[in-house]
């Protein structure tokens, strides 16, 4: 073989990242009033979707535009990619219009991941609020698919009504294991409500876990993340041991065009899982 | 047969009196009881005279706020380790919402009046317990400046017109922009 086919079978075996490939959409499922999820099918050629969880892909609801959204799916599962969703704009209600049968552009995927390694031995705690459990399920998933490997393991979550609780029945389910703790709590209820009321950070004194000895994954509106953090080091986790997920306004999502730039760093690049050491003197910068 | 334990050795037990001086303990243990709250009972009702705050040892309770025609409001619920009460600090010592059990509750109830007495007499008392309620009422204030932010509505609801949407090309996760990374 010529150099010049040499080069081109090799041009022709590394998918483009910037080039969306078709997925099928194989399922639609309502989560909330304005949040859904899709399950796509991998274009035939992929051999199936690998990913590590806290990573996203670029979905192209064709004609329209691409969004950033974190894979919320079983790593462990490769023929089905999915992605929960919230409606807020052009893009994601596009996306929300769509059907099984329908096809979905998809770049990806892309990012840093929970480090699900480093974490091994440890106990765990997830704090999350909102569709911010989204990215998390998937480390969920790999914790209980590997559950001989890790401690103790607290889920903490906020909402923000009852009604709002994001895979209310997979969290009812986890609730009634014996290996995990689950706890839950909204911002408002009515009298009828009988679980905990109160923002999610509380949750994380009720500590189930030796702080010395913890890896911690923290997830949601970046107001919560940063009292996420500091209820955390107040329970002995120190920011070492803490992972956030960030978000900034993402295009390329492999590092080029820096509209998410984050200091030195590129969130879709470098990102969106960070340690929260080597981003704790910029979280708090608001021009960033 | 086993030794019947003092209300004294509870209090230690309890979170809020971690770091807490015998001494203190032990006067604050003359003012305590042990009470049993059944579900649906009201531990406190709003107007009611302040003579009573609550340590939680066991259990879940409701604060609420009603209003004419419509379903009481949880503003926050509280369980174990928790404190309830502090409308009895300051004058004029009226309870400001209700509370309400949430399944059986077991605390311990102390005598407002008695600890005030106490604490206006013995100004080391009153110094080392205000030391242990204050964090109390900051941790409580703080989640609940929080809570008011509704950080899980539209992010429209809380962004400032800064960060306002710039179009549709924005984000990632749930941001002040429009189209946040789910």
């Amino acid at each position: 073989m010529s150099a010049m086919a040499q080069s081109e079978s090799w041009i022709q075996a590394v998918p483009d990242p910037m080039t969306p490939i078709p997925f099928a959409v194989k399922a639609v499922r309502r989560e909330l009033a304005d949040t859904f999820t899709l399950d796509l099918a991998p274009a035939p050629a992929l051999d199936g979707f690998h990913f590590a969880p806290g990573q996203f892909n670029m979905l192209y609801p064709f004609g329209v535009g691409e969004v950033p959204i974190s894979i919320s799916g079983d790593p462990a599962v490769h023929e089905t990619l999915t992605h929960t969703i919230r409606a807020v704009g052009t893009v994601t209600r596009a996306l929300q219009g769509i059907r099984p049968g329908d096809a979905v552009g998809v770049r990806g995927p892309f990012g840093s991941s929970w480090p699900v390694d480093q974490a091994e031995d440890c106990d765990i705690v997830i704090v999350t609020g909102g569709i911010g459990l989204a990215p998390l399920r998937p480390l969920i998933y790999h914790l209980l698919n590997h559950r001989d490997r890790y401690g103790h393991i607290c889920i903490y979550y906020g909402a923000r009504s009852p009604n709002d609780i994001l895979y209310r029945d997979e969290l009812e389910r986890w609730r009634g294991r014996f290996d995990l703790n689950v706890e839950v709590t909204v911002d408002r209820a009515s009298a009828d409500w009988r679980g905990k009321v109160g923002v999610v950070t509380r949750l994380i004194g009720n500590r189930g876990f030796d702080p010395e000895d913890t890896r911690a994954f923290v997830c949601g509106p970046e107001i919560m993340m940063r009292y996420a953090v500091m209820a955390l080091n107040q329970a002995g986790v120190g920011d070492d041991r803490i992972h956030v997920s960030m978000e900034r306004s993402m295009k390329c999502a492999v590092g080029f065009c820096g509209h998410c730039q984050f200091g030195g760093d590129f969130v879709c690049r470098d990102g969106p899982v960070f340690r929260f050491d080597a981003i704790a003197e910029r979280f708090n910068i608001r021009e960033l | 047969m086993a030794p019947i334990e003092g209300l004294e050795s509870t209090l230690a037990q309890h979170p809020f009196f971690r770091g807490m001086s015998e001494r203190a303990r032990q006067l604050i243990a003359g003012c305590a009881t042990h009470r049993v709250f059944h579900d649906g009972d009201y531990v406190m009702r709003e107007g009611e005279a302040a003579d009573t705050f609550f340590l939680v040892r066991h259990g879940a309770v409701a604060l609420e706020v009603g209003s004419p025609g419509r379903r009481p409001l949880v503003i926050e619920t509280l369980g174990d380790g928790d404190v309830l009460g502090w409308s009895w600090l300051v004058p004029p010592y009226r309870v400001r919402f209700d509370a309400r059990a949430i399944g059986l509750v077991r605390a311990l109830a102390i005598n407002a009046k008695c600890l005030r007495g106490k604490c206006d007499e013995d100004c080391a008392l009153g110094l080392e317990f205000y030391r242990h309620f204050v964090p109390v009422v900051v941790d409580r204030l703080t989640a609940t400046r929080l809570q008011m932010l509704d950080m899980y509505g539209h992010p429209d609801a809380y962004a400032e017109p800064s960060s306002q949407p710039m179009g549709e090309s924005a984000p990632a996760r749930p941001s002040p922009d429009p189209e946040p990374r789910t």
